[in-house]
């Protein structure tokens, strides 16, 4: 996913805190004994407030050493081979559950999170890591549609009306995603191990294909603000985005009323991280309403916190952005992906690879 | 006796210059090639794990399903490769028969020229030239040509196009040298004889600069079939080929024996496609 920010926004954000003054919230407290330690943090780029960093150093006394990464692949790659000394990592969800299965994560005491019940209930024990014992939500979205305005005259607000659109359009490159989405179209758990229903999503999206210029792999937002399709499938960030490069307000996002599958990104301690005390002391600042908004108020992503939500914290032109907060209506419609057995993985992408070298014909 | 032995010596000798090589080839062609066509007929287990027992099971994938793209590889490379002689044949001819050799230099550099920029850069450019809000399409609709933008990205010809202009040098360079070692007296031996320049072009120039035009053929329509970043980037769903049907196995879906029987499979369009060049060549040039 690409981390996309608008520095318009920092300007925007910093005048609404200002003004803020109901927040009802305890600010956070540092315990004590940690001063002049380090910490060594390992995030997506352009992913953290400005002042997150500097807060916490603050409040605890302590360094942090922030390092950055753009990719899964390329954060795993440094961790696989023997942690390298880092303390905190963001994977996502299906990130989280490779670094379950490779070993590559300590578990958490959750004791020593006592913030983590701030976070919305569903957004927590995830299919991933069942009970979240190795990881916690950081950030959140939804998969939907994105379109151009200018083009796509006609309301949206089902698969339907992308499956049956008279134009270009693209469609996600994300193999369990575009298979969750047809098999929770379908009536199907988006993780099912039975090799008739993932036929049944294959067959699916071979008959909704007609229309499909391409199946970008992380572009498509790209595709869609030049021209070359009307209409996208990808993830909210990408596409809200667009607002602020493009400095017009031609692309909408919206999350189809029959529901979609969701990404969280999530905060864990690496194995063999060299400071896990602090590491949670970490977590537990990042899980607090304060810091949790402050950081969905720079990046524009959705924050998992619902204390921050109701204690109205979050920029409200942000939390009416139903795209970023979907109404509850459509947000109970939302699921994970979780994880398949080997064997069943192997369906999956042998459908996936018939679909997309099929819908060519 | 003496002579017998001096030859079982050179032989020897021969056999000891060739060894570096034959060692660098067995290693890194036969020994890989050799575990790709076994993977081939191996059972996946899971993602990037093989197993025994043996199974035709992905050449039947290969052959039923992905039929399409096979033949779809086929005949853009074909095309491709036919647009690439009739440009590349008359630019050839054009340089060779430049008389100011610095002139002549000059092209050959100018042919040569875009391997300069990488070949990813200069794909990707072509996805701003054909989009459907980019410079031709603004050019034609400016010039009120057309009314609707012409889809031209994400299409078999936007495949075209791009094979077609990133291969074109392995067309020219070949036909080049070819032309270049062309003894034009018999072109005026032709005339004497009282045949007009078409048919001394025809019955002699032709003929004689053929090996230049397998030699191109050969070395555009090889590559054309294993592309996968040409398709990638301007062919969208329309366009893809086996290259990238082949990448994905060995990227994404970590599929190893169906990759492994879909290489074997383009190697065979590649070779048969050789040896019918090889024998229309021979018996062509006489052989």
């Amino acid at each position: 996913m690409h981390r996309l920010i608008a520095l318009s926004l920092l300007t925007l954000v910093a005048s609404l805190s200002l003004a803020q003054d109901k927040p009802k919230v305890e600010p956070w407290v540092c315990p004590p004994g940690f001063e002049g330690q380090t910490l060594h943090v390992f995030n997506w780029s352009s992913y953290i407030a400005p002042n997150t960093i500097g807060d916490f150093e603050a409040a605890c006394g302590v360094t942090i050493v922030y390092s950055v990464y753009d990719s899964n692949e390329t954060m795993l790659a440094k961790l696989v081979r023997g942690n390298p000394g880092y303390d905190i990592a963001v994977p996502s969800g299906s990130a989280v559950g490779r670094m379950i299965q490779l070993d590559l994560l300590e578990p958490l005491d959750l004791d020593k999170l006592p913030q983590l019940a701030t976070i919305s209930s569903d957004l927590l024990n995830p299919p991933y890591d069942p009970g979240n014992v190795y990881s916690v939500p950081y950030q959140w979205g939804t998969t939907g549609i994105g379109y151009n305005r200018k083009k796509v005259t006609q309301p949206i607000s089902s698969w339907d009306d992308l499956w049956n659109y008279q134009g270009k359009v693209a469609w996600l490159g994300d193999m369990r995603g575009m298979m969750g989405i047809a098999l929770h179209l379908l009536g199907f758990s988006p993780d099912t191990t039975d090799p008739d229903e993932i036929t049944a999503a294959r067959d699916f999206l071979l008959s909704k294909g007609d229309n499909v210029a391409i199946i970008a792999t992380g572009d498509g937002q790209i595709m869609l603000e030049r021209g070359d399709v009307d209409m996208v499938i990808g993830y909210n960030g990408s596409i809200i985005a667009l607002k602020y490069s493009c400095e017009c307000d031609d692309f909408a996002y919206v999350v189809p009323q029959e529901g979609s599958f969701i990404w969280v990104d999530n905060l864990v301690i690496p194995r063999g991280a060299p400071n896990p005390e602090l590491a949670h002391v970490f977590i537990d600042y990042i899980l607090h309403p304060q810091t949790n908004a402050d950081i969905s108020n720079f990046t524009a992503y959705g924050s998992p916190n619902q204390v921050a939500i109701d204690a109205g914290l979050i920029d409200e032109a942000l939390l009416a952005n139903e795209g970023i907060y979907p109404p509850p209506a459509i947000r109970e419609k939302l699921f994970f992906i979780g994880p398949v057995p080997n064997q069943v993985d192997v369906l999956y992408s042998d459908a996936w690879d018939e679909v997309a070298i099929l819908l060519s014909r | 006796m003496l002579e017998a032995q001096a030859r079982r010596r050179q032989q020897r000798s021969g056999l000891l210059l060739a060894l570096p090589a034959i060692i660098w080839l067995g290693l890194f062609f036969l020994l890989p090639l050799g575990i790709v066509g076994v993977f081939s007929f191996l059972t996946r287990e899971a993602a990037g794990i093989v197993s025994l027992p043996f199974t035709l099971e992905h050449y039947e994938r290969t052959f039923g399903v992905f039929s399409v793209v096979l033949w779809r590889s086929v005949w853009i490379s074909v095309v491709s490769t036919v647009i690439c002689l009739l440009i590349g044949y008359p630019l050839a001819f054009f340089i060779a028969t430049r008389q100011n050799n610095w002139v002549r230099q000059l092209c050959l550099f100018m042919v040569v020229l875009p391997f300069w920029t990488n070949f990813l850069v200069r794909t990707y450019a072509w996805r701003i030239l054909l989009g459907d809000q980019g410079t031709i399409n603004a050019i034609l609709q400016g010039l009120g040509l057309i009314d609707a933008p012409l889809t031209l990205l994400n299409t078999p010809f936007a495949v075209i196009l791009g094979l077609v202009y990133g291969f074109l040098p392995f067309m020219v360079l070949p036909i080049y040298a070819s032309v270049d070692r062309f003894d034009f007296k018999y072109v005026d031996a032709a005339h004497d004889l009282g045949a007009n320049d078409i048919k001394a072009f025809f019955r002699v120039v032709l003929p004689m600069t053929l090996p230049g035009v397998f030699a191109g053929s050969a070395l555009v329509f090889i590559p054309c079939v294993g592309a996968f970043v040409t398709p990638d980037l301007l062919g969208g769903t329309q366009g893809l080929m086996i290259g990238n049907l082949i990448s994905r196995q060995f990227g994404q879906s970590l599929n190893l024996p169906l990759g492994s029987a879909l290489s074997v499979t383009m190697m065979l369009i590649v070779m048969v496609a050789l040896l019918a060049y090889v024998r229309l060549g021979n018996r062509r040039l006489g052989g």
